[in-house]
This record gives C-alpha cells, structure tokens and sequence, in this order.
C-alpha cells in the first residue's frame, strides 16, 4: 500500500535570499522513491537555486530539509558534517548539470570519468572498474572504442550521455537535473530523453528535474511544480497541470508553446 | 453476468468549469450535477453532441483535468479513492493498475518502437517484460498492424493506425475500470469489428466500461445504459 511509504526527499518552508533579492521561498514537497518531479518556470524564477538547496550545495535561510539515508532514516542535511554531504553525494545522490564541462573531467578518458565515481566508493580492481565503466558507455550508446577518449573530443550529445553513466554508475536513489537536454539540438535531445526515460524507469530512481521545456517535462515526470518569482504557484500530476492549468502564469507558459 | 453490485466507479454531483485567465479570466463552465455509477462488467456510453463535455467527464475521472466539486469514488479492492481529492501519487498508483485510457490521439514518444509503446503499458508489476511485449504483438496482429511497423516508433503511422496502436495499449493489461474516448472514430469496418470484441471480452472479465462512441453500431453493440451529457448542462 503506498499510504505506508516514507519520502525520500522532504523540504518544508525552505527560503533563500542573496541579500535583499529572493532566491526562493516557501517551498514545501515531498518526494518518493521511483517518482519523477519536474521543477518549471522562466529563467529567474528560482529554479535552479532550488535545486542547489535541495541538493545540499547552498545553505538554505530558512526551512529544512530532510534525506531519508540508506537505514531508513530521515536525516536533516543541515545538521549533517560536510563530509556526510559530500559521502551522500558521491554515492545516493547523483547530479546531472546542463554543461557536462562542469559535471566531467574533460580531459581524462571516459572511462576514467565513469570509474572515479566507482573508486571514490571504494572499488580498486582496475580490470573490473574498467569492464563496469565499458558496460555504462553500453548503456548511454557510447561505443566501446571510445572509451579511452577524453570527452573533450566527444559532440555535445555523447559529453551528456558520459555525465549520465558517471552519476548512474554507483547506483544512486536521487538524481538532480539542472536543464540536461538544454542546448542539445532537437534529434540529439530526442534520444536523451529516451535514455533518460528508460534508465529512471529500470533503476526507479527518484529525480528532481529542473527544466524550462514542457515537453521535457511531459515525457518524464509524473509531477510539476511551476515556479515564478520565487515561489511555487502550482503543482501537481503532470498532465493535469499541463492540460488543466489553474494559475494565470501556468495558462501563459502552457499557451506560449509552438505546435511542433 | 454475475459481477458484484458494487459499484467500479460512481459520481456524485460532479462539476467542471474551466477559467481562462488569458480572456480576462472568462469562466466556462462545461458539467455539473454528473451522477452516475457503473459496474463491473457494465458498459456506460456517454451521448450528446460534440461540446456537451463528453470527453472532459472522462478526463476529470482520469485525473487528467480536476474535479472541481463533488466526488469520483474510485473503488481498488478493498478502498475506495475520491479521485476529485486524492493525491498526484494515488492517482497514477490508480493509473498503473485500476484504469486505463484510450484517448483520441496517440501521443507518440520520439524513437521508442510500436511494439514497446504498447508493451510499456503493463507497467512493471503486473506483467513480465517478454509476456507483455508477446501480449502487444498479438494485440497489434488482432488489430491489423502489419508486422513491420512493430519496431518503428509510431509517430510517422497513419491517424487509424495511431489509433489502434493506442486501443492496444489500453487494452493490453487488465484494468478493472477503462475509460473509452471515440475508440473507433477513424477505423474501418473490419477494425471498428475487432474493436467491439476487445470491449465485449473485457466486459465478460468484468472491467467496467465508460465510453464516448459515435458511431450507431458500435453504440449500439457496447453499450448496456446511455447517459445524455446534456442533462448536466450547468445552468445558464
């Protein structure tokens, strides 16, 4: 029964403020294992500043915010060590930034890329980290030959697909998203998002994913949470919010989209 | 037919408006006062003319649009869930075993194949991967899709054959409750046919039925009660 479940994931009244100018405020949700919820809004509206506070990156001003850990326990990140963070980070959580510049080492070999996250939790056979890393590039499409390449030399398309395998790799319960089909050209968008949609069905990942693409945010979540200004103004199932909208700003958004 | 009485789905005093913010926050209302209950087994068919709300009825039942007042009591074993106030997780927890829907247009997923687009409909639980993907073959065969569409994403098919890739995955797993909008509105004789013993199998199991049809046939052929929509037009 899914009434006895525990949250993965819960915030309540969580604000940011970057002194006089609101980040966020207000926000309040829980999230559950294997569900996908979609952050949306305008650039400025708060989004990616929330996802930096939920992801334990920026110190929230006020609220709290609480990570169910592998013992079943909900812990408050903010009275977690740095080093807890970091551990959370490395191994339960994964973060997927919108230039996979930030999120890989550019010039060290892919499968370098995809074996670091495995030795930062311990594994140090080198044949096995190689043959688990070769497996992941499988997974993303990345053919195996390239796996002794920099992902310098990689298009925009295969750096995304490598940032995916390299948070994926350890198994992780919470995936963060900031924008990752962002500045993909349409075709190669089209099959990261079928990537995408596959790898969080199979693993049940939970994900936080900050877009401003609705269809984005269609073909993926099963909840939104449309911001603006700061705060949350509406949410709910994804295909309510998005073929019933309530708020005035969520009927422009909703309206503003081209037909394809 | 001897199903429990109980009833799959009920209404009680339903009401849906829309309010257009963009046109200087128009409301428009579109039903209220919707009453009706159907049971296991039993085929429900929605008549009136185009507008009268049809469609929006089985989409505030579906949770795709909110209920704006009243009560859709939704029964899964041994609970019954008011799908007007329930949370988005119970809501798509209904969706994954209770009810299904055949909307009027597929919305085809970018790259995924025929095949997966209707297996993918099982959802994890109830069905085994290979099992659910040898159900939608034999459902696509039922309906007259040629074999080598299956691993060709459907995006580029035909209006009918979109269509009946969608009948297949609504169709595909067990769901006590299916709701039904226009299923055979571009399909020929010989397909509007299979469509009508699809309904007519899944009645003999017990699924409850709500549908929209058009067509005299097969209204005539599904349906055990007609409802006309246009006895809940919000007063003027």
């Amino acid at each position: 029964m899914i009434a006895d479940e525990a949250p993965l994931l819960v915030a309540q009244g969580v604000a940011k403020w970057y002194g006089r100018q609101l980040g966020c405020r207000d926000i309040s949700f829980s999230l559950y294992e294997g569900e996908v919820l979609a952050i949306v809004g305008e650039s400025g509206s708060g989004k990616t500043t929330l996802l930096q506070l939920l992801s334990g990156q920026l110190a929230a001003d006020a609220g709290r915010i609480a990570y169910r850990t592998r013992d079943g326990v909900l812990r408050d990140l903010g009275e977690m060590g740095e080093a807890e963070r970091r551990f959370l980070f490395r191994t339960d959580w994964g973060y997927v930034h919108q230039d996979p510049a930030l999120g890989l080492r550019m010039s060290v070999s892919a499968g370098g890329n995809v074996g670091e996250r495995l030795m930062t939790v311990g594994w140090r056979n080198y044949s096995r980290i190689r043959g688990t890393a070769a497996e992941w590039l499988d997974r993303v499409e990345i053919d195996r030959g390239r796996i002794d390449d920099p992902p310098r030399t990689y298009s925009g398309g295969m750096r995304q697909r490598l940032q995916i395998a390299r948070n994926l790799v350890t198994a992780p319960r919470l995936v963060f998203m900031d924008e990752p089909t962002g500045g993909l050209d349409a075709s190669v968008q089209a099959r990261l998002l079928d990537l995408l949609r596959g790898l969080v069905t199979e693993l049940n990942l939970a994900v936080l994913i900050v877009t401003h693409d609705l269809a984005v945010a269609r073909l993926l979540s099963h909840r939104i949470m449309v911001m603006k200004a700061g705060e949350v103004i509406e949410q709910g199932l994804t295909d309510q919010v998005l073929d019933d909208p309530r708020e005035p700003y969520t009927q422009l958004l909703v309206s503003s989209i081209l037909p394809a | 037919m001897s199903f429990s009485a109980t009833p799959v789905l009920e209404l009680r005093n339903a009401a849906k408006s829309f309010t257009m913010h963009l046109q200087g926050s128009l409301n428009l209302p579109v039903v209220s006062g919707v009453e009706f209950s159907v049971a296991p087994g039993q085929c429900v068919v929605l008549a009136g003319p185009s507008g009268a709300g049809k469609s929006s009825i089985l989409k505030i039942i579906f949770g795709n649009y909110r209920c704006d007042a009243g009560e859709i009591r939704v029964r899964d074993g041994e609970h019954v869930i008011d799908v007007a106030q329930a949370e988005p997780r119970r809501i798509l927890a209904l969706r994954r075993t209770v009810m299904g829907y055949v909307s009027q247009f597929l919305r085809a997923v970018p790259r995924v194949a025929a095949l997966d687009v209707v297996a993918e409909a099982a959802g994890a639980k109830s069905l085994e991967r290979e099992a659910a993907r040898a159900n939608a073959a034999a459902l696509l065969q039922r309906l007259c899709i040629p074999e080598r569409l299956w691993q060709v994403p459907p995006a580029t098919f035909s209006g009918g054959e979109q269509q009946r890739v969608n009948i297949a995955r609504g169709f595909l797993d067990y769901r006590p409750l299916l709701l039904l909008d226009e299923p055979t509105a571009s399909l020929d004789a010989a397909n509007r046919a299979t469509v009508v013993e699809l309904i007519e199998e899944k009645k003999r199991r017990g699924t409850a039925i709500v549908a929209i049809v058009h067509d005299d046939e097969v209204r005539r052929a599904i349906a055990d009660v007609e409802i006309d929509v246009t006895r809940f037009a919000p007063a003027a």
